[in-house]
C-alpha cells in the first residue's frame, strides 16, 4: 500500500452517522435553492431555459410576507454551516479516493459518478461563496453555472443514496450511538476491519464523540456567523465577516446603491413623473393619494433580509388608477439600465393589500440608495424584483 | 443486482448530462463553458489534492507536541481548524477580492474583515488555551 492511513476514527460508523446528517440536510438546501428559481417567476428566472430541470412552475404567493425571506435565507444558512459536515465526509471516505479503480465496468461507471457527487459539492459551494461575498473572480455566470451545477450534483446524490443506503442504515446500527458518547480518547478502539478502516492506525488523540463535536462545532461557529445576515438589531453585527453584518449608521442594507446604478441625478429630481400609461403622476400627486403602511421584509438571494415599515401607494390602487383594475400582470421599469431594470409582477402579487409604491420607509422619504423616488415593494417577493427608481409600470388585463 | 444498479448509472449520468445542456441551450453562455469545467474540475483537484494533503500534513505535525499531562493535540488543533474553516468559508472579505462589487452592491469596503477574523483566531486560541491552564490545574490540584 502507498498511503498509510493512520487515522484510528476513520470507518463505516463515522462515516455513515455524517453521511445521515447529509442526508437529512442537503435535500433542504436543494429544494429551497430551487425554489428560487420559482420566485423569481416565469420567464423571469435565470438560467430562462432548464428544459424540465425545475421545480412545477407556480405563481409564488405573497403570503406568508416572509416566505422567502425563509426559503432563500434557510438555502444560504444551511449551505454555509454544512461545509464543515461536508468536509469532515469527505475526509472520512479519502482513502477510497487512493484505490485503484474496479475492472467491473458496472462498478468503474458507478465511481465515475462520484466526480459528479464531489465536483458538484464542492462546485455548489465555491461558487455560492464566493457570490454572497460578492467575488466574482470565476468570471461566469453565477446563475446559469450554480443551478447547472445543482443538478449535476444532484443526479450524483440521487444515485449515491440509492447504492450507498443500506451501507449507510448497517453502518449507524454497527455501533451505539450512546455508548460513543461515552467513549473517551483513552478507551477509543479501530472499528473491527473493514472498508475505510485503517489496517494500522496510530494511538487516537481524539474520540469519536471528539470528532463529531469538532464537526458540530464547526457547523455551529458558521451558524452563529451567519445568521446575523437575517436579523434586524444590534445581533445583525453577529455576522462579522459577513458584508451583510454590517450596515451605514441608522441605515439597512441595499443590494445596489444609487451610485452604482449609473443613474442620472436628474432623472429622478423634480422633473420624475411615474408613467403609467395612461396618465402620468408627479412625486406630489402621489404622495396626495392614499397611503398605506406595511411592516415588509426585503429579502435577497444572497441569503440576507431585513424588514422595514414602508408606506406608498397601494400597487392596486395605481392600478385601478391606470383603468386595469383587475391585472394580469405588470411590467416595472426602472430609470435604471441593466439586467433587473425591469419586473413583471403577477396579478396577485399588484393586489396584495400590502403591496405597495413605496415613497417613504421608517418615517423619512427614501433615500436615493433606497430607490428614491418610488420603489416598490411586494410581500414575499425576492428583493432582486422590488424594484428602485421606478420610471413605469405597466398593467396589463 | 448488477443489471439495477448499471440502469442506475446511466439514469445518473443521462441527468447530469440532460443538466449540461442549460448551458447549451443559451449560447451566450457556450464562451464560458469550458471555463466552468475547468472550476468544476479545480474544486476538485484543489480539494482532494491540496486542501487535503495540507491539513493532514499540518494534523500529522501535531502529534511532534511536546508530551505533557495534559495533551496538548485538541487544543491546538481545535483552533487551528476553526481558523482555517472561517478563512476558507469568508476568505473574499478578508484578502479583499471583489471590492467594487461590494462597494457598489452595499455601499461599503471590506476593510474590517482581516482585523476582525484575526480577532476571531485570536478568541478562539484564547479560549483553547484557557481550557487547558484549566484542565492542567485540575490535574495537579487532584494530583496534589
Amino acid at each position: 500500500m502507498l498511503i498509510r492511513w493512520r487515522s484510528p476514527i476513520r470507518g463505516p460508523w463515522l462515516t455513515s452517522v455524517l453521511g445521515l446528517v447529509l442526508l437529512c440536510s442537503l435535500p433542504v438546501v436543494i429544494v429551497t435553492g430551487l425554489l428560487d428559481w420559482v420566485a423569481y417567476g416565469a420567464g423571469q428566472a435565470i438560467p430562462a431555459d432548464v428544459g424540465a430541470l425545475h421545480l412545477p412552475l407556480l405563481d409564488w404567493p405573497t403570503r406568508p410576507s416572509w416566505l422567502f425571506r425563509l426559503t432563500q435565507g434557510l438555502h444560504v444558512g444551511l449551505g454555509i454551516v454544512l461545509v464543515p459536515v461536508v468536509l469532515a465526509k469527505l475526509w472520512s471516505v479519502i482513502p477510497r479516493l487512493f484505490t485503484a479503480l474496479p475492472r467491473n465496468p458496472v462498478k468503474a461507471a458507478e465511481r465515475a459518478t462520484l466526480l459528479l457527487l464531489v465536483g458538484g459539492i464542492l462546485f455548489e459551494i465555491v461558487t455560492g461563496l464566493l457570490n454572497i461575498q460578492y467575488d466574482y473572480v470565476f468570471g461566469f455566470s453565477f446563475y446559469a453555472a450554480h443551478y447547472t451545477g445543482a443538478w449535476v450534483f444532484t443526479a450524483g446524490l440521487v444515485l449515491h443514496v440509492a447504492l450507498k443506503l443500506p451501507t449507510m442504515v448497517r453502518g449507524v446500527r454497527s455501533r451505539s450511538f450512546r455508548d460513543e458518547l461515552r467513549t473517551p480518547v483513552s478507551r477509543t478502539r479501530p472499528e473491527p476491519a473493514a472498508d475505510l478502516v485503517a489496517p494500522e492506525p496510530d494511538p487516537a488523540t481524539i474520540s469519536r464523540r471528539g470528532a463529531l463535536a469538532l464537526v458540530g462545532g464547526g457547523a455551529l461557529l458558521l451558524a452563529g456567523l451567519t445568521v446575523g445576515q437575517t436579523l434586524d438589531g444590534p445581533l445583525r453585527a453577529t455576522a462579522l465577516l459577513l458584508p451583510r453584518g454590517r450596515t451605514l449608521p441608522g441605515d439597512f442594507p441595499v443590494n445596489r446603491t444609487f451610485a452604482a446604478s449609473r443613474i442620472d441625478p436628474a432623472a429622478v429630481g423634480a422633473g420624475w413623473q411615474l408613467d403609467l400609461g395612461t396618465l402620468q403622476l408627479t412625486r406630489e400627486q402621489l404622495a396626495a393619494l392614499p397611503q398605506h403602511t406595511a411592516a415588509l421584509p426585503i429579502a435577497c438571494v444572497e441569503g440576507w433580509s431585513t424588514q422595514q415599515s414602508w408606506a406608498g401607494v397601494r400597487l392596486r390602487d395605481l392600478a385601478t388608477l391606470a383603468g386595469v383594475p383587475a391585472p394580469h400582470s405588470a411590467l416595472v421599469t426602472s430609470v435604471e439600465e441593466g439586467p433587473f431594470a425591469h419586473a413583471t409582477l403577477t396579478g396577485a402579487q399588484v393586489l396584495d393589500p400590502d403591496a405597495l409604491l413605496a415613497l417613504r420607509v421608517n418615517g423619512a422619504d427614501l433615500t436615493p440608495d433606497h430607490g428614491f423616488p418610488a420603489r416598490v415593494i411586494v410581500p414575499a417577493l425576492p428583493g432582486v424584483h422590488c424594484t428602485k427608481w421606478v420610471r413605469a409600470i405597466g398593467f396589463r388585463a | 443486482m448488477t443489471g439495477l444498479r448499471a440502469v442506475g448509472v446511466l439514469a445518473c449520468l443521462a441527468l447530469g448530462a440532460y443538466a449540461a445542456t442549460i448551458l447549451v441551450r443559451d449560447p451566450t453562455l457556450h464562451p464560458s463553458i469550458p471555463w466552468m469545467l475547468v472550476w468544476f474540475a479545480g474544486a476538485l483537484l484543489l480539494h482532494d489534492l491540496v486542501l487535503f494533503t495540507l491539513y493532514a500534513a499540518v494534523d500529522r505535525a501535531l502529534v511532534r507536541l511536546p508530551a505533557v499531562p495534559v495533551p496538548l493535540v485538541n487544543h491546538v488543533r481545535v483552533p487551528l481548524l476553526g481558523a482555517g474553516l472561517t478563512l476558507l468559508v469568508f476568505l473574499p472579505g478578508i484578502i479583499r477580492q471583489g471590492g467594487p462589487v461590494h462597494l457598489g452592491a452595499s455601499g461599503l469596503d471590506q476593510a474590517p474583515y482581516l482585523a476582525r477574523w484575526l480577532w476571531l483566531v485570536l478568541a478562539m486560541a484564547g479560549a483553547s488555551a484557557l481550557v487547558w491552564v484549566v484542565r492542567v490545574t485540575r490535574r495537579s490540584a487532584a494530583g496534589g
